[in-house]
């Protein structure tokens, strides 16, 4: 009854999508008011309806209800219920369901408030959207239903069908396979919506800027609406990203926060387009340049952020053969070749509208140091692009399967990673319009002083790697340079204003949040390559099997086994192997760790849980990787020293700060524009 | 005495040899030594997933077969050479430089050079062209206020921390 319901529920609201895309291509095409007011009124519907549909997809989830495929394959009798209700993103139909979701629940709240102010760009915003729902939630509908059930045919035969199957009965099975162990983490259990959400707000900015080329408004109006949106989604999909690889660290037991996965490099991937792309739109806002450039990067962070779903979700990365065999890869590839291609014509056709307002006057000033910066991050992206498809290029063209692994990555991002902490460091210094060497050395000579002392001294006590010694000089030339710049207008408020410091400071970043907002996710970015220098170049691990009180030495520590206990947490449905060890530094004490081994049994899997030992110098990582019988008492463990890493966790934090900083909603946006459009630039949206 | 002395000589290096070779045979490889081998492959049944942290029960047998074979005084070249014959050069972190493969590491420079290229060419041509007033004078001036505004806050802050001095 329920998934009969929710089915149905979907089906209408694909229905209404499909309706409110195609009523308001009409309406804007004939003018007609009438038209536009009823394709957002269908779309305002499609979040209540979807929410309904979702809200019985969680009924049957958290109600046990094993005939539905989708709750057998991703829930067990054993799960918590917050488990089972989050269990709605833990599977592939479900997650399709999710999606669009979010992207209902986004562009409502676009089109519900604001329709009047923008009555010229909204109902193709809503066309954009309801094209893009409407294909999300046709894979749900006809291909990935979550609604599916289980019928018993007279043969004794297993099918699944959302509709009775002649001669069929339903079938429900005792329990469920339960959730994939690793996504029962905290982390991973907010990972993903996360991602989506950065995922899905993407899609807004995309559909203003194609409403901008239908529409030919050819100024920046569209950047500035969608401006807020964007560093909303860049927040979450960074959010997403820190996560992940937050929750790679803690559980999949493999010593790192990274590796190069395609998965994980398919999330990226939108993100480097973004942040470019956050960037660029400066140069748009302050300089009328650029115009163009803007609409290609939207255009491929829609495009990737399609692509990330699809790679994660269609097969296609275990296998060119696995890809024809699901029935939603070809729909995504179509998907996005029909998109990015129609994208592109209307760009083509608007392109002599969209030409620059202003030259490039100097090769170093603010708006020419931005394009280095976005060559870079394209630079990024066309490696992990290509690092991703190549394998499959090669399977299909010449049959071989290869692997590009993450030396592959490393040694390709390293030179680019820099030159980025480089310009990091050095273009806050420079000036819109003009700038020369002189001036930005003048600026910038003394930061330059105090990194190399810096670098020296690490030199002496630290490395003498030359790739990290370079590295540390430029996470310092950027620190330095941005402190300093907090520290000169700081102190020119206190003068000025006869302040006391801190409440100087407050203020001055709350009146320019945009400017310092972006500081201090400069400062995050350079602490969190910090974390990334140590990590990658200093990690030692080491491995061997102890009997109870032998111990491994690694570095400065020493690591003691002592005992193992194996206990099953029946109501839970987990076995757990935990491993007790003494770690000491040069002989002293620090403490216990208890690295252990967690057994599910609905999914039959383990799960590998480090002992840790944080603190800003290194991390302590001890893994459990196997134990003989309890009578013997031996056990094997992997330990690694992990330079450096929580810079990388601590940089995270400050990301989130800067974001938040820069992205907090203003009083009055539209006032504020309309100042900023009338004739004066306050120093409040400098920069 | 100069003829004991070369006996002893000789007998020394003798008995060492023997004695290295015997070591070589009977301590069997650490897991460290292993790991190192690991490292560099992939595993050949799960995606992505190094050899050396892979803990499915296929890969711990793998793992077996490198201390195996590094008792057997095979060196890592030989280790990683049989896996890559055994399972195809997916087991490997990279794709071979040879033939078609060539491609991944050929592209993406090229696509990026390319890049570089033609932004060069685009900032001369901009930089190089004549500040002459263009037809939309209009727009010119609006933007160039624009800048000039925005500079303000630059230019403000630089005079007061004039001032303070």
């Amino acid at each position: 009854m329920i998934p009969d319901f929710g089915y149905g529920v979907l089906v209408l609201t694909f229905f209404m999508a499909l309706y409110s895309a195609i009523a308001g291509i009409y309406a804007s095409i004939n003018k007609s008011q009438k038209l536009a007011e009823s394709a957002r009124r269908a779309m305002l519907l499609t979040f209540p309806l979807l929410s309904i549909s979702s809200l019985s997809l969680i009924y049957l989830l958290v109600n046990n209800h094993f005939e539905v495929a989708f709750v057998y394959e991703v829930t067990s009798r054993t799960m918590p219920t917050y488990l089972k209700v989050t269990s709605w993103w833990g599977g592939q139909a479900g997650s399709l369901l999710f999606w669009s979701w979010l992207l209902s629940a986004f562009t409502s709240a676009v089109s519900i408030r604001k329709w009047d102010r923008d009555r010229e760009f909204l109902p193709w915003v809503m066309v954009v959207c309801g094209i893009t729902l409407a294909f999300f939630l046709s894979l749900a509908v006809f291909f990935e239903n979550p609604f599916v059930k289980y019928w018993q045919t007279m043969s004794g035969e297993i099918v699944e069908s959302v509709f009775r199957v002649k001669d069929a009965i339903l079938f429900t099975p005792q329990d469920g396979r339960g959730l994939n162990p690793l996504l029962r983490h905290p982390g991973m259990v907010i990972h993903p919506p996360m991602l989506y959400l950065g995922f899905v707000s993407f899609v807004i900015p995309y559909a203003f800027a194609m409403a901008a080329l239908i529409t030919g408004r050819s100024d920046d109006r569209w950047i500035r609406l969608t401006r807020r949106w964007t560093l909303w989604a860049w927040l979450f999909l960074s959010f997403g990203l820190v996560l992940g690889g937050r929750w790679a660290y803690d559980v999949l037991g493999w010593g790192g926060y990274w590796g190069w996965d395609p998965v994980e490099i398919a999330a990226f991937m939108p993100w480097l387009t973004g942040t470019a792309f956050l960037h660029s739109v400066m140069i748009q806002e302050k300089r009328g340049m650029l115009k163009q450039w803007n609409m290609i990067l939207v255009i491929l962070t829609y495009d990737l952020v399609i692509f990330g779903t699809f790679l994660t979700r269609s097969g296609v990365l275990s296998s060119v053969h696995s890809f024809a065999q699901s029935a939603i890869g070809p729909m995504f590839f179509g998907f996005i070749v029909i998109t990015f291609l129609s994208s592109t014509a209307l760009l083509i056709w608007r392109w002599p509208q969209l030409r620059a307002e202003t030259e490039m006057k100097s090769m170093l000033s603010r708006e020419a140091l931005f394009l280095f910066n976005n060559l870079l991050f394209m630079s990024i992206l066309v490696v992990c692009f290509w690092g991703v498809i190549f394998p499959l290029i090669s399977e299909l063209f010449v049959g071989e399967k290869i692997t590009v692994g993450p030396p592959f990555y490393e040694r390709a991002t390293a030179p680019l990673f820099a030159s980025l902490l480089f310009l990091m460091a050095i273009a806050p210094l420079s000036a819109w319009g003009h700038s020369t060497l002189q001036t930005l050395g003048r600026a910038s000579w003394k930061s330059a002083i105090v990194a190399l002392l810096i670098t020296v001294a690490i030199f002496f006590t630290f490395t003498q790697s030359v790739p990290a010694l370079i590295g540390f000089f430029l996470i310092a030339f950027a620190l330095s340079i941005t402190l300093h710049e907090f520290w000169r207008a700081t102190l020119a408020r206190v003068h000025a204003q006869n302040e006391n410091f801190a409440t100087a400071f407050f203020t001055l970043i709350s009146r320019n949040r945009r400017r310092y907002g972006g500081y201090i996710i400069h400062i995050s970015m350079a602490l969190m390559a910090i974390g990334i220098i140590g990590i990658e170049g200093f990690q030692y691990e080491t491995q061997g099997t102890l009997a109870s009180g032998e111990s491994l030495n690694i570095a400065d520590y020493t690591v003691t086994y002592r005992e193992l206990a194996s206990w099953d947490d029946a109501p839970n449905g987990v076995n757990y192997t935990r491993a007790v060890v003494d770690v000491s530094e040069n002989g002293v004490y620090l403490g216990t760790l208890h690295p252990r081994i967690d057994y599910y049994f609905d999914a039959e899997q383990n799960m590998t849980i480090p002992g840790l030992r944080p603190s800003l110098r290194d991390d302590l990582y001890i893994l459990l990787v196997d134990w003989q019988p309890v009578s013997s008492m031996g056990a094997t463990f992997k330990i690694y020293v992990n330079p450096l890493m929580n810079w990388l966790w601590l940089g995270s934090l400050l990301f989130f700060v800067g974001i938040t900083v820069a992205a907090w909603p203003d009083k009055d946006p539209e006032a504020q524009s309309a100042r900023v459009r009338g004739k004066v630039y306050h120093s409040s949206s400098a920069d | 005495m100069k003829k004991y002395l070369s006996l002893v000589l000789f007998l020394f290096v003798f008995v060492s040899l023997f004695t290295s070779v015997a070591f070589a045979q009977e301590t069997t490889p650490t897991d460290n030594q292993v790991n190192a081998i690991a490292k560099q492959l992939f595993c050949p049944v799960c995606q992505n997933t190094p050899l050396d942290v892979c803990p499915t029960e296929a890969c711990r047998q793998w793992r077996e077969l490198i201390r195996q074979m590094l008792s057997e005084g095979k060196t890592e070249a030989e280790i990683l050479q049989y896996f890559e014959d055994q399972y195809g050069p997916r087991v490997r972190q990279e794709p071979p430089r040879a033939g078609f493969s060539w491609l991944a590491y050929i592209i993406p420079l090229l696509v990026i050079a390319a890049g570089v290229f033609f932004l060069f060419r685009a900032l001369k041509g901009w930089t190089k062209a004549p500040v002459a007033e263009s037809a939309s004078g209009g727009v010119r001036n609006d933007v160039s206020k624009k800048v000039s505004a925005q500079d303000d806050y630059v230019v403000r802050l630089e005079d007061e921390l004039k001032k303070r001095k």
